[in-house]
């Protein structure tokens, strides 16, 4: 749907498919300063915040965008398994 | 027979029998962690059993069985009056506790229905006051009419907007739990009463998650319970302090002291009793295991990586505990511990019907994917408890890590 590197088109996947997307690109990109997620999963309002708090990133905000939701997340390096715990 | 009318084929044949249930599939041994809603407390079981035979009519009837059913019915009450430190008038039996704490609700708000018709209520109620109050809301087409109070990260209520919330004039009912039956966090109900009778607003305590397995709340001017959390089958139990204005629209006098629209069937009030002796004899025992026991799980819990315990880890209910996996499917967890032996609850949005996960888990603000919830069945209904713990402890990284494995996230 978008060609956007920095965007995770997760419109219509369940959870945790999103949070899960969004590590990925965050894991693989690390010259991404933000990301976004795109999702129309009611769990991703809460997931994709709860994992910026337990992975050490910055949940900037949610934006209702038609029918679906953009979040932004700002990237805290370095990241990565335990960084943030 | 050909020819003949659908009525006149049934009357030929044998009614079709009732399954009768088996045993569960899986062969090996099953370790009850989701006692939520049962099993019977052993005793409450016998009970249930010679109840059905003696305790079967009517107690409204004047013939010898009605009557024998009534004095049962009486002595049940006396017995769960007793225990919560009440009259009996103050006592009702409901079908259920979610039926209970509703109505519970609509007693309060009905009585003072010329003061006003708002509602304050914890954002982590059970769903038989949430649902309910955002309903009347939005028939009035006033969202203010029901406010959800936040809680913080542990589920525990934030006083001040409790406070602010409750000096909104027309504020009639306030609601807040005992403690939450997800994640454990017990709530400051003697300051949220005070902050309640400071407006003369009743607050209706839901002890549905707590009787039996703590104590009994103190703070509160209707309470609600659910026979389940201390062994005894779903029987919902609605106490109204005395001099506390309630009412019920549709009572009828003579039944259950006006607040409920059938008399309970004597046999599960008469369990519920017995549960409930049972369970008082051997609480503070109990209460010491099943709170180690928790204290096992989350310590093993903790250390699975990118898993958090929620809930608050010490002023909480001695028997429940819930923790998230990151990047774990809810359904997946709970199917991979399922098909090791293990019965657990979930409060992801992908183990219920719904796509939305726990409203508890969503006000925390915590991650509400990946979630297993265990609800510590009592002592005497699992004598294997510890050792089922134990088994469960040394099986969760690896489980979550399995799971993790399959839906290819092990690397992240």
């Amino acid at each position: 749907m978008t060609d956007d590197p920095s965007v995770v088109d997760a419109r219509g996947e369940r959870c945790p498919l999103p949070v899960i997307r969004l590590a990925r690109l965050v894991r693989d990109r690390p010259d991404l300063a933000t990301v976004t997620v795109l999702a129309t999963d009611p769990a991703a309002a809460h997931d994709v915040p709860a994992w910026c708090r337990m992975r050490g990133h910055r949940f900037v905000e949610a934006r209702a965008e038609g029918d679906h939701t953009a979040y932004l997340v700002e990237v805290v390096r370095p990241s990565g398994p335990g960084a943030a715990r | 027979m050909s020819g003949g009318l659908p009525d006149d084929r049934q009357h030929d044949r044998e009614p079709a029998p009732v399954p009768t249930p088996g045993p569960t599939r899986s062969p090996g041994v099953r370790r009850l962690l989701d006692a939520s809603s049962g099993p019977l407390h052993p005793v409450a079981r016998d009970t249930l059993q010679a109840a059905v035979e003696v305790g079967w009519a009517d107690p409204a009837r004047l013939h010898a069985e009605g009557r024998r059913a009534r004095a049962l019915l009486d002595r049940s009450r006396e017995i769960v009056a007793a225990g919560l430190g009440v009259r009996p008038t103050e006592v009702s039996f409901l079908a259920s506790g979610p039926t209970a704490l509703a109505r519970a609700v609509d007693g309060v708000a009905y009585a003072a229905r010329r003061r006003g018709a708002r509602t304050v209520a914890s954002a982590v109620e059970h769903s038989a006051v949430l649902v309910p109050g955002r309903a009347r809301a939005a028939a009035a087409d006033d969202a203010s009419l029901f406010a959800e109070v936040a809680v913080d990260p542990l589920g525990r209520l934030d006083l001040d907007a409790w406070r602010s919330a409750l000096a909104v004039p027309g504020t009639v009912v306030a609601a807040l739990q005992s403690a939450n039956g997800e994640v454990g966090t017990r709530q400051p109900l003697g300051a949220a009463r005070d902050a309640a009778a400071a407006h003369r607003t009743p607050l209706v305590v839901d002890a549905t998650a707590s009787l039996g397995r703590d104590d009994v709340p103190a703070d509160w001017d209707v309470l609600v319970g659910d026979a389940r959390s201390w062994g005894g089958p779903p029987l919902g139990v609605l106490v109204v302090r005395e001099g506390v204005r309630w009412h019920w629209s549709e009572a009828r006098a003579d039944v259950e002291h006006g607040r409920a629209d059938v008399t309970p069937w004597v046999p599960l009030a008469l369990a519920a009793a017995e549960a409930w002796q049972q369970t008082t004899a051997t609480r503070a025992a109990d209460t010491q295991v099943t709170r180690a026991l928790v204290d096992d799980i989350r310590r093993a819990a903790s250390v699975v990586p990118d898993t958090e315990v929620v809930g608050d880890p010490e002023d909480r209910l001695p028997h429940v505990v819930t923790f998230s996996s990151l990047y774990v499917d809810g359904e997946a967890v709970v199917g991979a511990f399922d098909a090791a032996g293990f019965a657990v609850a979930s409060g992801s949005a992908c183990t219920s019907s719904t796509l939305e996960p726990s409203h508890v888990l969503a006000a925390m603000g915590v991650l509400t994917h990946g979630n297993v919830r265990v609800t510590l069945p009592l002592p005497a209904v699992s004598p294997s408890l510890a050792d089922d713990v134990s088994v469960f402890t040394a099986a969760l990284a690896p489980t979550v890590r399995a799971v993790r494995d399959q839906l290819g996230v092990g690397d992240l």
